[in-house]
């Protein structure tokens, strides 16, 4: 059967992905190091590059890129509405027990 | 009586097209790992909330563990670049290239999992740090919820090993699995974590050799596609756990 993922990037483009990883790495390895953040916001902040990195990752390594879209859309709409319902509650949860304190 | 209707298929597919366009191997491979982030989604959600909300959370982790940890992260990255280039190879039916690139990315996951190992000797040897307990501070969360997320993606990466070292190597892989077994568990300590854990191998190659002998098989691209995506899962899980657990709690 013919497999829509067979036309995939060439090698090139995977040293590329695979540096800019690396640099986000690094990026977040000053971050920790320089402690100019707050938990809260600093965790935000790892967030997001984690999450570009997932991306990078599952786009090019795992050439989800080269899927169809409705597989695409449905694991990335599935996993999203997941963690989105995880983490709704989270920062105001976390943060009211910082400024509220604990009994 | 109800009659029977036999359907006819098409002499060029016996099966339906199928609706994403990829074989099934690969779609039951993809719902499995939608599950797995799951469970690592709610064991990070668990883990941050903990960090966030607690300002006495303990901060243990100093330039050597950091460069450690970013060693062992560089160490992943590039696993999941050799693996993608297997990959790479198996698409143009380069056998010889498949099995170079899977060993290669065998010996980045085998060099992150001694170093991450040796973190955890150094942290429950020297540190005195348990599941319930640690000498930082009074939150024992701490290292509940470290040694249960580093621990499950330990379990993770040990386990993509020995599915890679099947499609790499097949029955020429389980003398080497019994093999190390045989030594983690002679060379480890008798109160090490370890000495418990390298059963893990002894499992593995158990199971392994189910497969093996009942489905001898010749491992096609296909097979080697489908462990590449289980491979980059792990990897990506990591993505998360490095900023959060050690990045959050770094001692400068």
């Amino acid at each position: 059967m013919h497999d829509v993922s067979a036309h995939t990037d060439g090698k090139m483009t995977y040293f590329w992905v695979w540096g800019a990883l690396l640099l986000l790495t690094a990026v977040e390895v000053v971050l920790a190091y320089k402690q100019i953040l707050q938990p809260v916001r600093m965790l935000q902040v790892l967030l997001v590059l984690s999450v570009i990195k997932a991306g990078l990752i599952t786009m090019y390594f795992m050439h989800l890129k080269a899927e169809l879209p409705r597989m695409r859309w449905l694991l990335t709409i599935s996993v999203t509405a997941c963690f989105f319902l995880m983490w709704v509650f989270f920062f105001r949860d976390a943060d009211r027990i910082l400024t509220l304190g604990v009994k | 009586m109800a009659t029977v209707q036999h359907v006819v298929h098409d002499t060029q597919g016996a099966y339906e097209p199928s609706l994403f366009g990829t074989y099934s191997k690969k779609i039951g491979m993809w719902l499995f790992l939608a599950s797995d982030t799951l469970t690592f989604g709610a064991l990070l959600v668990a883990y941050s909330y903990g960090r966030v909300s607690n300002p006495a959370w303990p901060t243990p982790f100093n330039r050597d563990s950091i460069i450690n940890a970013t060693i062992m992260t560089a160490c992943l990255l590039s696993s999941s670049l050799t693996m993608v280039l297997a990959v790479m190879a198996g698409n143009r039916n380069d056998k010889a290239w498949v099995r170079n690139w899977l060993l290669a990315t065998m010996f980045f996951g085998a060099a992150f999992t001694v170093l991450h190992a040796m973190e955890w000797t150094k942290l429950i040897v020297v540190e005195k740090m348990t599941p319930s307990s640690n000498v930082w501070s009074s939150v024992p969360l701490f290292g509940g919820t470290f040694f249960t997320l580093t621990g499950m993606h330990m379990l993770h990466v040990t386990i993509g090993i020995i599915y890679l070292g099947v499609i790499a190597l097949r029955k020429k892989f389980l003398p080497v699995l019994l093999v190390l077994w045989a030594l983690g568990f002679f060379l480890t300590p008798a109160d090490s974590v370890f000495h418990l854990g390298i059963h893990v191998l002894l499992i593995g190659a158990v199971v392994s050799a189910i497969v093996l002998f009942l489905k001898p098989k010749d491992y096609d691209a296909n097979d080697v596609e489908v462990a590449g995506l289980y491979w980059h899962f792990v990897d990506l899980v990591w993505m998360f756990i490095f900023p959060l657990v050690y990045l959050m709690s770094t001692k400068v």
